[in-house]
């Protein structure tokens, strides 16, 4: 049999996407529609089915999240807060080091492995290392502190400190990305600009509003985005630095995502974890379609 | 090879070059603003550096060491080493995360590549549905699809015995993004080049392993990194489906120190020590690449 050279191209893609859709199909569309299919169910998992219940479980988070001690409430609490709290600081503080990185000439190598080091590393050794600097007494952080004669500080072990503790450490990790990204985008601009800027006579700080961060916008829109989703989704740090993994003390630190873990695959609600990650993705689905409203252009100026 | 048009791809291959590479400017004098600079990055440094350092100095400290404050060790000792190695299964959970990390990654450079440089290169019907049908599960975070994947693996047994290894890397052995990557990163391959090259009677499949893709290296270099680093410090989901402590991988496997005691900081530290220190030496070997490479995607994805 003869094939044209067209006809031949055509069957060539198709063997080349075959074993990728296949994949898509089954491990990523397929089970998305299963999530959706679980959350309408009261599922459980040793017999991979359950009754169908319609919104109940949509129904029960509900009521849930409005009941004043509920893991449930807690939960979607906390994961706001540590977006308001983590992403604008995370953006700050990496446009900060990314703005003094481009003004170094040595040494900056150094600097970018440092600031860069943590994003690399796992965040269950991350959570344990922060665990034990933040610990009461014999904490590397309290000993200072007492060595200063300034009051010890309980950090995760209060209710009260727990969530904006665990907040710096997931900046700590994660700022090496804004920085390089940042960093990124400071080196695009064109230098012309600044020489034109300076021999207007603009200072510094001018530059910095009339230039810099204008011509940024899109890398820190992108970067909000990025960083909101992954705080959305923190997980392991929160859960290696409760004790017992509960997203303690009193669920002060507890999230979306630990919460789905537990109902999950401590409790068993699968049902109701699931539709918990059904809201969660039309949360993202949101920020997402923002991004695209706002991120046409992406880097180019 | 020289394409003269410059590709997007080539673009972001030049930026993410100049973020690693260090700034070429006039040695000129002395300034106060960059004096300052170095002065701000290199607090920040302590900050990102201790914890590290931290954790090295207690993995070194006998335990009745650790309630007194004393920067170094008195009595440095390798005890809490040989405890921790003799008592847990971290030679195993070493073996399964190069496992699972190294086989995931080769799979991904394989299909992603294909199915980018397919979907780049080829006219065929129904390639908008495809394309949109792969970037479409970029919606879906995995968190969503963690308890579908859950009760698949049940149904097939992939959360028993060997097949555990498939049950851990199968939802990363080809992604969206690395497709989405190498897609453009196609764009700088010339079409007239293949069309030569099917002329001279090659074979499509080898036109791709032979022709193209050694043209797009740097991406396939950051592909590679990206992925590596992500299945290495992978924890959610191997998580959920490693069953017994032979199949955890390096994250899994730390992550059950958290409830063995929380007075022992000398085995925590030790243990953390032992997940985080082979990853870090390989970054710092090789930051350039990394940081290049996640610059890259980071820029991409």
């Amino acid at each position: 049999m003869k094939f044209t050279l067209r006809q031949r191209q055509i069957i060539s893609a198709y063997l080349f996407l075959s074993v990728s859709l296949l994949f898509f199909i089954v491990i990523r569309w397929y089970p998305t529609l299963l999530a959706f299919n679980i959350s309408f169910r009261d599922w459980n998992v040793f017999e991979s089915s359950g009754p169908w219940v319609g919104m109940d479980n949509f129904a029960e988070i509900w009521k849930d999240a409005f009941k004043p001690r509920s893991a449930v409430r807690a939960a979607f609490t906390n994961t706001i807060l540590y977006v308001a709290y983590g992403v604008p600081l995370q953006l700050i503080l990496g446009l900060g080091v990314a703005l003094l990185l481009a003004q170094i000439r040595r040494f900056s190598a150094f600097f970018r492995v440092a600031y860069f080091a943590p994003y690399v590393t796992s965040a269950v050794a991350i959570a344990f290392v922060w665990n034990w600097l933040y610990q009461p007494q014999t904490g590397l952080i309290n000993q200072v502190l007492s060595a200063l004669n300034l009051p010890d500080q309980p950090f995760t072990s209060s209710p009260k400190q727990a969530l904006q503790s665990v907040t710096a450490v997931a900046v700590w990790q994660n700022v090496g990305f804004a920085i390089i990204i940042f960093l990124a985008g400071i080196q695009q601009i064109p230098e012309t600009y600044y020489e034109a800027a300076r021999i207007d006579g603009a200072n510094g700080w001018q530059i910095f509003w009339g230039i810099t961060l204008p011509l940024l916008n899109p890398v820190i829109v992108y970067l909000t985005v990025l960083s909101t989703i992954s705080y959305l989704r923190l997980f392991a740090l929160v859960q290696n630095m409760s004790p017992q993994g509960t997203g303690g003390p009193l669920k002060s630190t507890t999230t979306v995502v630990l919460e789905v873990y537990r109902e999950g695959f401590s409790s068993y609600h699968m049902g109701y974890a699931g539709a918990l990650t059904v809201i969660l993705f039309f949360v993202i689905l949101a920020i997402t379609v923002v991004q695209l409203k706002f991120l046409t252009r992406r880097f180019d100026y | 090879m020289t394409a003269s048009i410059e590709t997007s791809a080539e673009r972001t291959i030049q930026l993410a070059e100049r973020v690693v590479s260090s700034p070429v400017r006039p040695r000129g004098r002395f300034s106060w603003a960059e004096a300052l600079a170095y002065l701000l990055l290199s607090l920040g440094v302590v900050v990102m550096v201790t914890p590290f350092v931290w954790m090295l100095l207690t993995s070194f400290k006998p335990a009745p060491e650790l309630t007194r404050f004393a920067f170094l060790p008195v009595n440095p000792t390798l005890e809490n080493y040989v405890r921790v190695l003799t008592t847990s299964s971290f030679g195993r959970w070493y073996l399964n995360s190069v496992l699972v990390a190294t086989i995931s990654t080769a799979s991904v450079i394989f299909f992603d590549s294909l199915v980018g440089y397919t979907l780049n290169k080829f006219e065929f019907p129904g390639k908008n549905l495809i394309f949109i049908g792969i970037l479409g599960t970029l919606m879906v975070p995995t968190e969503m699809l963690i308890i579908p994947w859950y009760t698949m693996s049940v149904d097939f047994g992939w959360h028993v015995g060997m097949a555990q290894y498939w049950g851990i890397a199968f939802p990363g052995v080809i992604t969206a993004t690395g497709i989405f990557l190498m897609r453009q990163f196609f764009d700088g391959v010339p079409s007239e080049l293949l069309d030569a090259a099917r002329i001279d009677g090659v074979g499509e499949f080898g036109i791709w392993w032979r022709i193209a893709m050694p043209l797009v290296k740097p991406a396939i270099a950051a592909l590679a990194i990206f992925n590596f680093i992500g299945n290495w410090n992978a924890y959610l989901w191997p998580l959920i489906v490693a069953n017994g402590r032979d199949f955890y991988t390096l994250p899994v496997g730390l992550s059950f120190f958290r409830g063995e005691s929380t007075t022992e900081w000398e085995k925590i530290m030790t243990a953390a020590s032992l997940a985080s220190i082979p990853l870090l030496v390989v970054f710092l070997l090789f930051q350039r690449q990394i940081i290049k490479g996640i610059a890259l995607t980071g820029l991409k994805g």
